[in-house]
């Protein structure tokens, strides 16, 4: 922008003022101020800091973070990586922050699913729907959330016993050792083909958006399923093909105490993961409906009366204005979420917290075992922060 | 909206005691340590920890940590008095120091706060059925003392299963408790024997057991004598089999902080009288009149002849404090353990004149 077409009055500068070495000064009375106020907290960060040292001097208690090459020793019940206990300290850690991942991320999908559909449907027009979803939302966010984690750990384990186990379908058995599936024997194939459907996703994305630019410059409508049909569906089967297309199923089998084979929900992260999901998801119904009732009901109105159909009113109007009141909120029951998941030590999944525990127990290390814990959870939240902030900056109202 | 509900609270305490405890120090120590630090840097280490034995004395109650509540060892009763057999020490150690076994706190301790509790001077000494190990004695900051108990890991399974040997739980699942030596023996134990297993892990005694019980676990494993304890609890302890693989060692001791030789040795002799009023006969009801026991040691022991006591820096009489406060330990073990079904004979824990390890070096 060049100066000449600028208002001129924005270019004229506000008078200088000297600043004066007096207390009525306000600029020298905010820097004094300050830098009390740095002073304060940086003297107290010291002291705590130099009493911590000293005082684990003084204990003689070991210091550093050297136990993280240690072997553990610790067992651990499930992990989406291969472990064993000669593994090291960082190793068992690295398990623990996958399986808070696990739930957290699963969690945070399946919450807002499940939200979302109850905030609707208690502004359904249908009775006993609202009515339903009503009595839901208003039960489970008045139960402490632990109460419901040891109320469905306590179910879990009324199941029957492996011997006696559910047997539903050929291949499913449900007990108290959890739900046994049947499951592919993971091979090299099956890993690339999961990375060509990742290509593909990437890639039906890219034809989406060009699709779209293209028909807002000439108008064609541009049909994108059959690009995604063969990007998804036909890249994938096609490099599973090319390397022998291997297919061999790990039928679960009882042998022993336990099931063999087979893929394992254990009842720990089945439990967690329910009263997580039904829990926040009552939180995510009222931040949905909120959000929905905070369009104003012109805007109804206006869309109808442009004879717009029903779908295309909510899709089109209402939810693009209901996000930007939904997101923000959301953003804190995603972080809950994760903090939340943290109540797994009481029903005995293995998350950061329970492996962290343990290990600080074994070492007697608990500041860097805490320092573990709380940077694993910093981390976790900002990226979930700076994710959601990204997203509520890219469906905020462009003001033109 | 909770972001922390009750109990990631509560695991959480351990941890954030720690850190808390650490950070602030204890304000004494804490405010004038880093003082002391700058002016005579060897001298710093002495003024904080080495002074457990005159503080304890001078404040008048000894603080002890024990167990949250384990049958037999430590358990308040129905009307909130501590009971059991690591209790019982606790009481022995406050006779000894003050001639009075009710200058006591208790302060109940889980498997993960134990240590933090006596590291940051909450608790003066600890009888909590803790296991003494290498990397304990020299990493935590921490003196054990001597072995009150001599214990090893087993595990416990139903009846029902028909299992009769640890070496048939191929496959299993197993229960077991965090943070504890039994967690690493449990896994040193399944790999030299190559047996596979699941574990299930939970903090809580309570949950774990129910977890047991429940069926979650095949198999339930922690130190024999806690097996006997929560056995005992059951509703149908004959339904459970404890099973005869003894699988490590587990010597359980009181242990003190590092840096008071002087407070670890009045802790220590007070297990050895224990031990030595057994030798000799003495017990809770006789130890009046054994005071005119002819026999040099046991006049030695119970300060009607020489100085021991005040070589200890305490009355001359603790010896007979201790024992007509608590008795001697067989009686201890007869009252606390045995019912719990723990033998005693034929056990590392019978006297050394019976085959036993329980040995009390001279009193002389």
């Amino acid at each position: 922008m060049s100066q000449t077409t600028m208002d001129p009055r924005l270019l004229r500068a506000p008078p200088k003022r000297k600043l004066r070495l007096s207390w009525a000064d306000e600029r020298v009375r905010g820097i004094v101020w300050q830098v009390l106020v740095v002073g304060v907290v940086g003297a107290i960060a010291y002291w705590l800091w130099s009493n911590t040292v000293h005082n684990l001097e003084v204990r003689r208690i070991a210091t550093g973070f050297g136990f993280l090459d240690r072997e553990a020793g610790l067992p651990i019940g499930e992990s989406l990586i291969p472990y064993s206990p000669t593994d090291t300290y960082l190793r068992a850690l690295t398990v623990g922050l996958l399986n808070t991942l696990k739930v957290a991320v699963v969690g945070i999908v399946l919450a807002t699913v499940l939200g979302t559909l109850v905030g609707i449907a208690r502004l359904s027009r249908n009775w006993l729907l609202s009515k339903i979803a009503g009595v839901y939302v208003e039960v489970i966010r008045d139960l402490p959330l632990l109460l419901q984690l040891l109320f469905w750990y306590a179910i879990l384990q009324a199941l029957p016993g492996p011997r006696q186990s559910l047997n539903p379908v050929e291949g499913v058995f449900l007990s108290n050792r959890g739900l046994k599936l049947p499951w592919l024997e993971w091979q090299d194939a099956h890993t690339y083909a999961l990375l060509a459907f990742v290509a593909g996703a990437v890639g039906t994305w890219l034809w989406a958006r060009r699709a779209t630019a293209l028909f807002l410059q000439d108008g064609k409508p541009r049909p994108v399923w059959p690009a995604a049909l063969g990007l998804l569906v036909g890249l994938p089967l096609a490099v599973w093909a090319a390397f022998g297309a291997p297919w061999t199923v790990d039928w679960p089998a009882l042998r022993g105490f336990n099931f063999r084979g087979g893929l394992t929900m254990t009842p720990e992260y089945f439990a967690l993961l329910l009263g997580l999901v039904l829990y926040t998801a009552g939180f995510i119904a009222e931040i949905v409906r909120a959000g929905i009732l905070a369009v104003p009901k012109g805007q109804w109105e206006a869309a109808q009366a442009l004879g717009l159909r029903p779908g295309a009113v909510l899709k089109r109007i209402v939810l693009p204005q209901a996000l930007r009141v939904i997101i923000p909120p959301m953003t804190s029951q995603y972080l809950n979420i994760t903090k939340n998941s943290s109540l797994a030590v009481a029903i005995g999944y293995q998350d950061i917290v329970s492996i962290a525990n343990t290990t600080l127990n074994q070492t007697g290390q608990a500041i860097e075992g805490i320092a573990i814990i709380m940077l694993v959870y910093l981390t976790i939240s900002l990226s979930i922060s700076l994710f959601m902030n990204w997203y509520n900056a890219r469906i905020a109202l462009v003001e033109r | 909206m909770q972001p922390f509900g009750l109990f990631s609270t509560r695991a959480l305490s351990a941890a954030a005691m720690v850190a808390g405890a650490l950070l602030a120090g204890g304000l004494a120590g804490g405010l004038a340590a880093p003082a002391l630090a700058q002016q005579a840097p060897a001298q710093a280490p002495a003024a904080s920890a080495a002074n457990t034995f005159d503080a304890v004395r001078s404040r008048g109650t000894l603080v002890c940590a024990v167990n949250t509540g384990l049958a037999g060892f430590a358990q308040p009763d129905s009307q909130g008095v501590w009971r059991g057999f690591d209790v019982d020490y606790c009481r022995a150690f406050a006779a000894a120091l003050f001639g009075d076994p009710n200058k006591v706190r208790f302060v109940p301790t889980t498997a993960q706060n134990r240590f933090t509790a006596l590291q940051s001077g909450e608790t003066d000494v600890m009888a909590r059925n803790t296991t003494w190990t290498l990397s304990r004695d020299t990493s935590l900051g921490l003196d054990f003392t001597a072995t009150n108990f001599y214990d090893g890991q087993g595990f416990m399974v139903k009846r029902s299963t028909n299992v009769k040997s640890a070496k048939e739980l191929e496959g299993a699942t197993i229960c077991v408790q965090p943070g504890t030596t039994t967690e690493q023996n449990l896994t040193d134990w399944a790999r030299a024997n190559r047996i596979r297993f699941t574990p299930v892990v939970i903090e809580r005694l309570e949950e774990l057991v129910s977890a047991y019980a429940a069926g979650r676990c095949d198999a339930y494993t922690t130190d024999v004598s806690g097996l006997a304890s929560t056995r005992s609890a059951q509703p149908q302890p004959n339904d459970h089999v404890i099973l005869p693989e003894v699988i490590s060692k587990e010597p359980l001791a009181p242990a003190v902080r590092q840096g008071d030789a002087r407070f670890a040795d009045v802790i220590r002799w007070t297990h050895y009288a224990l031990i030595a009023a057994e030798e000799l006969g003495i017990t809770q009801a006789n130890v009046q009149q054994m005071a005119n026991d002819p026999r040099p040691e046991a006049q030695r022991l119970l300060g009607r002849n020489g100085e021991l006591g005040k070589m200890l820096g305490l009355d001359n009489a603790w010896a007979v404090n201790v024992i007509k406060a608590v008795g001697n330990y067989g009686e201890m073990f007869q009252r606390h353990l045995a019912p719990l079904g723990i033998q005693r004979d034929e056990s590392p824990n019978a006297l050394w004149t019976k085959g036993g390890l329980q040995y009390a070096p001279p009193f002389r």
